[in-house]
């Protein structure tokens, strides 16, 4: 039998009650968890929110997120046969779903506009 | 006229789309000459992007490893091209390149350097003497990164937006006057008055479900230039790396990893019969690494074609007759990273297969940087010809340097000359589409996966008439499935309405890739024809493609062939 690996991934924006996701993915030995959460979204739900550029190589340090209560980036961590939970940075803003506010405060929109103001 | 409540309008000297290293040259070199900045960037601030990628080298004739020089470094640039470069550009490249690389040297990059302090050059594939300088180990690229954005924070002048994704140029009476696109953390509609628009968004390597790019290579720039009238070229050279890591999972490195790996160390590559296949093909190796790409990619391929491949698609590449010691000099704390993955080099062989790594096509520009839209500049992979047919290894990075560099002067003379005036009206049907509602059924991330594998399956190295105008009946699919409105409304890092407009750019870029191959009925550089392998002499014109009415148009022109003096 194909083992599964199970990502229970915690949801919403900032203005809505939190809610919790699970999906049941084909484990495949090696893969890591960002490449599940972007199996994810071709298989399932494309509205699944997360940040990642460089998609392999860790070099745009984008994909953190917390792994069972501990930062990761989701690059490296490898995707395991077993439930593994998913929540957004807790020291940042959160934008939706695992994407949080993570670019410098002087390179946002928002931080921009105050300062032409 | 009012903007409506919700949209926010920024006005610059120069706009600057996309942050790697073009853009940050671009940046740089414009605020030197006191031009008001704006550089965005859909990703974060020099994160995204092919840059932060290249783990490998940077061709440039310092002349320190050995004598060089610049002419010497043109010779190797337009043989890879295969008759193809546009000459100016290349020269250009080669010639203002080791500047480039002293700047990033004063600015403490932190280039190898050998003991006596000369800069260090390793001799990449298709270069006649050692010219390749890098950042130990396989750090160029982050090294590269960091520098220049810590030069861009430096300036009070350039301010830089993040997560800001371009959706359409702006022109009015054939001019650029700006931008339209949308915030990505709210999904705010944005528009961007500016003198002159500079786009720097690299290349389209995220159209190939093999592929060594970023998430966010998806070719937006040559889509906004087509889009804003401006005329692209060599569509149809999309260079295949051809030794990306295939297996076992490799993950936290780079899939191109392997080429500074060869050039140190050579390495054999081995079909499942454990023979070293390349002589065969007529590029003998010997356990070194001197094979062109575009020759190396056709010898793999053709040995997976003929049933000698290695179990997951590719061919097998083996240090295993370097010993322990000499790896681990060559690449100290990578060594134990592939060790936290389960590869010992010592004792197993990895598979590799061509990925696609680069793009020599690009936006049509004069050796300014101008494309053919008055006010709209390129810089970098973003722009065609300086590498014809074929890319020499190494000059990815020099030209993001120097063509970004050579883009920034270019505007900030064009502004201070006053430059285009923002016209409303002409950003109206842009702004539209960014704060349309629109259905929500399509899976959008879907979409731009099952393009993926088309574009891998047809529109790879090697490409039949059939194989061709298949790809072109999915696109044409596809793009009916997308419809012409995001669906959904604008919200905060709505990745369905993201996805929707990179298909959009993608499903363009992908038919201008494929009907220019379809056209070149020849084989060259990195376009081989399975049904027309010759070199045709005919052929040794460049293509241009435009979007007129909608549709997409070819024409022929010939090449550029006088180099600078």
């Amino acid at each position: 039998m194909s083992e599964t690996a199970t990502l229970l991934i915690r949801r919403g924006g900032p203005e809505e009650p939190a809610s919790w996701a699970r999906f049941e993915i084909a484990y495949e030995r090696g893969q890591s968890v960002l490449d599940g959460l972007r199996r994810i979204r071709i298989e399932r739900d494309p509205s699944l929110a997360f940040r990642f550029s460089c998609i392999n190589a860790n070099a745009c340090k984008e994909c953190m997120m917390l792994l069972d209560g501990k930062v990761v980036y989701a690059c490296t961590a490898r995707l395991e046969p077993r439930e593994m939970r998913l929540e957004p940075l807790p020291n940042k803003a959160l934008i939706r779903d695992l994407a949080t506010e993570i670019a410098p405060p002087d390179e946002r929109l928002a931080s921009l506009l105050k300062r032409d103001a | 006229m009012r903007a409506p409540p919700d949209r926010v309008h920024l006005t610059t000297d120069v706009l600057i789309v996309g942050a790697g290293a073009a853009g940050m040259s671009a940046a740089i070199a414009a605020d030197e000459q006191d031009a008001d900045v704006l550089l965005v960037d859909r990703s974060l601030i020099g994160r995204g992007g092919a840059t932060v990628m290249a783990q490998m080298t940077v061709a440039v004739a310092l002349g320190e490893e050995v004598a060089d020089g610049w002419r010497d470094h043109l010779a190797d640039t337009l043989k890879a091209g295969r008759g193809l470069c546009d000459e100016w550009l290349a020269g250009i490249l080669c010639q203002r390149g080791p500047e480039e690389i002293r700047r990033l040297d004063s600015w403490h990059v932190g280039w190898a350097r050998h003991a006596d302090g000369r800069i260090r050059a390793a001799q990449a594939p298709g270069h006649d003497r050692p010219r390749c300088v890098y950042v130990d180990f396989l750090s160029t690229g982050p090294a590269v990164s960091r520098t220049l954005r810590g030069q861009v924070q430096r300036q009070e002048r350039i301010k830089r937006v993040g997560d800001l994704c371009i959706t359409d140029i702006v022109t009015a009476d054939g001019a650029a006057v700006g931008a339209v696109g949308f915030s990505v953390t709210d999904g705010r509609p944005v528009s961007l008055a500016a003198k002159t628009v500079i786009i720097a968004t690299g290349g389209l390597t995220r159209l190939y479900a093999r592929n060594s790019a970023s998430a966010n290579m998806g070719g937006d720039g040559y889509a906004l230039a087509l889009r804003a009238g401006a005329e692209l070229i060599d569509m149809e050279f999309v260079q295949f790396f051809p030794i990306g890591h295939l297996a076992p999972r490799l993950i936290g490195m780079d899939p191109i990893m392997w080429d500074p790996f060869r050039y140190k160390l050579g390495g054999r590559l081995l079909n499942a019969q454990g023979h070293d296949f390349a002589a065969d093909y007529g590029v003998p190796e010997d356990g070194r690494y001197v094979a062109p790409r575009d020759l190396l990619t056709r010898a793999i391929q053709k040995e997976v074609e003929a049933g000698r491949g290695s179990p997951a698609g590719g061919v097998f590449l083996s240090f295993q007759h370097v010993p322990a010691d000499r790896l681990r000099e060559a690449f100290g704390p990578v060594i134990d990273r592939l060790t936290a993955n389960g590869i010992d080099l010592t004792r197993q062989d990895v598979e590799v297969a061509p990925i696609a790594h680069y793009h020599m096509g690009g936006i049509r520009v004069t050796p300014d940087m101008r494309t053919d839209v008055a006010g709209l500049l390129a810089a970098g992979e973003a722009i065609g010809g300086a590498n014809g047919a074929n890319r020499l290894s190494g000059n990815a990075v020099t030209e993001a340097l120097v063509f970004g560099r050579a883009a920034g002067q270019t505007a900030a003379e064009m502004a201070r000359h006053g430059g285009n005036v923002w016209c409303e009206a002409a950003a109206e049907p842009a702004l539209a589409l960014v704060a349309a509602p629109g259905p929500g059924s399509v899976n959008t991330a879907a979409v731009v996966s099952d393009l993926q594998s088309l574009m891998n399956r047809h529109v790879g190295p090697f490409r039949t008439a059939a194989g061709l105008n298949a790809a072109l009946a999915g696109i044409r699919r596809l793009r009916t499935a997308i419809g012409t409105v995001p669906p959904g409304t604008p919200g905060g890092f709505d990745t369905v309405r993201l996805d929707w407009f990179d298909a959009r750019n993608m499903l363009l870029v992908a038919e201008a890739v494929a009907a220019a191959a379809l056209a070149r009925e020849e084989s060259r550089g990195a376009h081989q024809r399975d049904d027309f392998p010759e070199t045709d002499e005919h052929w040794a014109v460049n293509q241009a493609i435009s979007l007129r009415d909608g549709k997409l148009s070819l024409e022929r022109r010939p090449v550029k062939a006088r180099a600078p003096a």
